[in-house]
């Protein structure tokens, strides 16, 4: 295996609406940033690789147009997931295996304000029997929560203390979008919306960009002073059939620490990607994490969650603690699909 | 096929062949702010393209990213509404949705001062007579009629101009291509 490591990171801003730029427009800013911050040129960057998904702004081809952005001329390595731009990273990750390029460019972005969210996302649903009925994602997690309440997994106390803690986290990162300062207690009062799940357990709506760049072995550390070194990354998946798997449970996320080496412990922060308050809980159970392990420094997808770029800046964060020094170990983690279908996990690591 | 097995009270159901799930989701375009400032600019008679920098291409309709560069084309340049066929096809078939008699011809148009050509209808000229390298010039709606569409160009029709000299794609570079970079 080849050691290959994060070198840089940039986000935008994540906001409720973007509606004076297009995609492209909104991502180029992120692009110039991430390579100021990992030192390299547009020449430097031997393969370009993006996750979006075209249902977000109901344009076809979406992702060819801001292929522009990185000027991919003349005509680049360059691949693309209908994933979340944690994927590409893992497609990134395998390229640079292979050995002949040394160094990538991995974007994601998301405008989740052009179309009704939550019909949208019902689209990714098994197309025969479930997608006609139109199951928004709220409601899908909230029959998680349901089971993992009623099975003892967790507390609705358990809950809101995520929910509190994520938001105050989130005072300190200027490009979250929702920061707050409430107690459990205040969460605990509020009306449920969908039964469990109350307003303070669900992420916000974003339109937002990250980017980050990878290299190689010495690539990196002439780059960066101190690389975010991807010490095990893997990606499992749980059936597509939300009844065909316990919901209060992630074994996919079990499988892919295991996999990735989180078992070693020793972690300072985790960044993980749980859009509900329960599935941060189901997550940390899944991967063995303790009280010692801060979970999401940054606030994580409940402070702010640009749709395909959501587990992207899990990686990112985590990663930019350890090339800054202020942590010394990692766990990054990105889901997709409905309640935790499949995850991908990574232990990053800095070299002392 | 595999021969499905039925309990015997099912064996009477007429089997299920097909389903049909209609399917449809309302957006609003967020066009940003390159294509605003052009539609913008048709709406007034006036085609806006951008660039990076002086000497940079111009890019019509201009979407934010000089794909060359990738960088932002904050520059407005304003192209002529005359320009040169670099290529066309004359379609014979009605498409779904398509309001144009047929045969028409579809035409790539290279505006003078852009780097990119635009697609856009060619009337009021013979589809026999239609070839690479005439003159056209834009047909706008009447004032009334005018909006941020393209739409606002009724079509394109020939000019009374000798033709110009465009290398037809495949024989040469064609004409918007930089050719250094184009023979690497």
């Amino acid at each position: 295996m080849r050691d290959v490591a994060i070198i840089g990171f940039a986000q935008t801003p994540h906001v409720r609406r973007q509606p004076h730029l297009n995609e492209v427009e909104m991502l180029m800013p992120v692009l110039e940033e991430v390579r100021a911050a990992a030192k390299v040129t547009k020449d430097d960057i031997g393969f370009t690789v993006s996750g979006s998904t075209d249902y977000l702004a109901g344009v076809g081809f979406s992702f060819v147009m801001t292929l522009d952005g990185v000027g991919p001329w003349p005509p680049i390595q360059e691949s693309h997931v209908e994933m979340d731009g944690a994927f590409a990273l893992y497609e990134a990750w395998v390229k640079l295996q292979l050995g002949d390029v040394d160094c990538a460019l991995i974007y994601g972005y998301g405008k989740s304000s052009p179309g009704p969210i939550h019909e949208v996302m019902s689209r990714q649903l098994d197309p025969y029997n479930v997608a006609p009925l139109w199951p928004d994602q709220i409601s899908l997690a909230a029959m998680q929560a349901r089971v993992g309440l009623e099975g003892k997994a967790f507390t609705e106390e358990q809950m809101a203390e995520v929910a509190s803690r994520s938001r105050r986290n989130a005072l300190d990162n200027p490009n979250a979008q929702l920061r707050w300062d409430r107690s459990v207690e205040e969460i605990l009062a509020e009306e449920p919306i969908v039964d469990p799940l109350r307003r303070s357990d669900c992420p916000p709506i974003s339109d937002g960009a990250a980017a980050v760049i990878i290299a190689a072995g010495d690539v990196a550390r002439d780059h960066c002073e101190r690389p975010a070194w991807i010490r095990g990354i893997d990606h499992r998946i749980d059936p597509m059939a939300l009844g065909l798997r316990d919901l209060g449970e992630s074994p996919s996320a079990r499988l892919a620490g295991e996999k990735a080496g989180v078992g070693a412990g020793g972690f300072d922060i985790a960044e993980l990607h749980a859009p509900f308050t329960h599935q941060e809980l189901i997550l940390r159970a899944a991967l063995g994490l303790g009280d010692e392990v801060a979970v999401n420094p940054s606030g994580g997808a409940l402070a702010a969650n640009p749709v395909m770029a959501t587990g992207l800046v899990r990686f990112g964060e985590a990663a930019q603690r350890i090339i800054d020094g202020t942590a010394g170990r990692a766990v990054a983690h990105c889901t997709s699909g409905p309640c935790l279908q499949q995850n991908l996990v990574a232990v990053l690591e800095g070299e002392n | 096929m595999t021969e499905i097995l039925l309990p015997a009270r099912l064996q009477d159901v007429e089997a299920v062949r097909s389903v049909r799930t209609p399917a449809s989701i309302q957006y609003s375009y967020t066009p940003g702010q390159a294509s605003s400032r052009y539609l913008k600019g048709i709406a007034q008679r006036k085609i806006i393209g951008a660039r990076v920098e002086p000497g940079a291409k111009v890019y019509v309709p201009p979407r934010g990213a000089d794909p060359q560069l990738g960088k932002p084309t904050t520059e407005q340049v304003e192209v002529g509404d005359r320009g040169t066929l670099v290529s066309f096809c004359v379609v014979n078939v009605s498409f779904h949705g398509g309001t144009q008699e047929i045969p028409y011809t579809t035409g790539n148009i290279l505006l003078d001062g852009s780097d990119q050509p635009i697609m856009h209808l060619i009337q009021e000229c013979p589809v026999d007579q239609v070839r690479i390298g005439m003159r056209l010039e834009a047909v706008w709606v009447d004032d009334a009629d005018l909006g941020p569409t393209m739409e606002s160009i009724r079509w394109f029709r020939p000019l009374d101009e000798p033709d110009l000299d465009v290398h037809i794609p495949g024989e040469d570079r064609p004409l918007w291509l930089d050719s250094e970079e184009f023979n690497q």
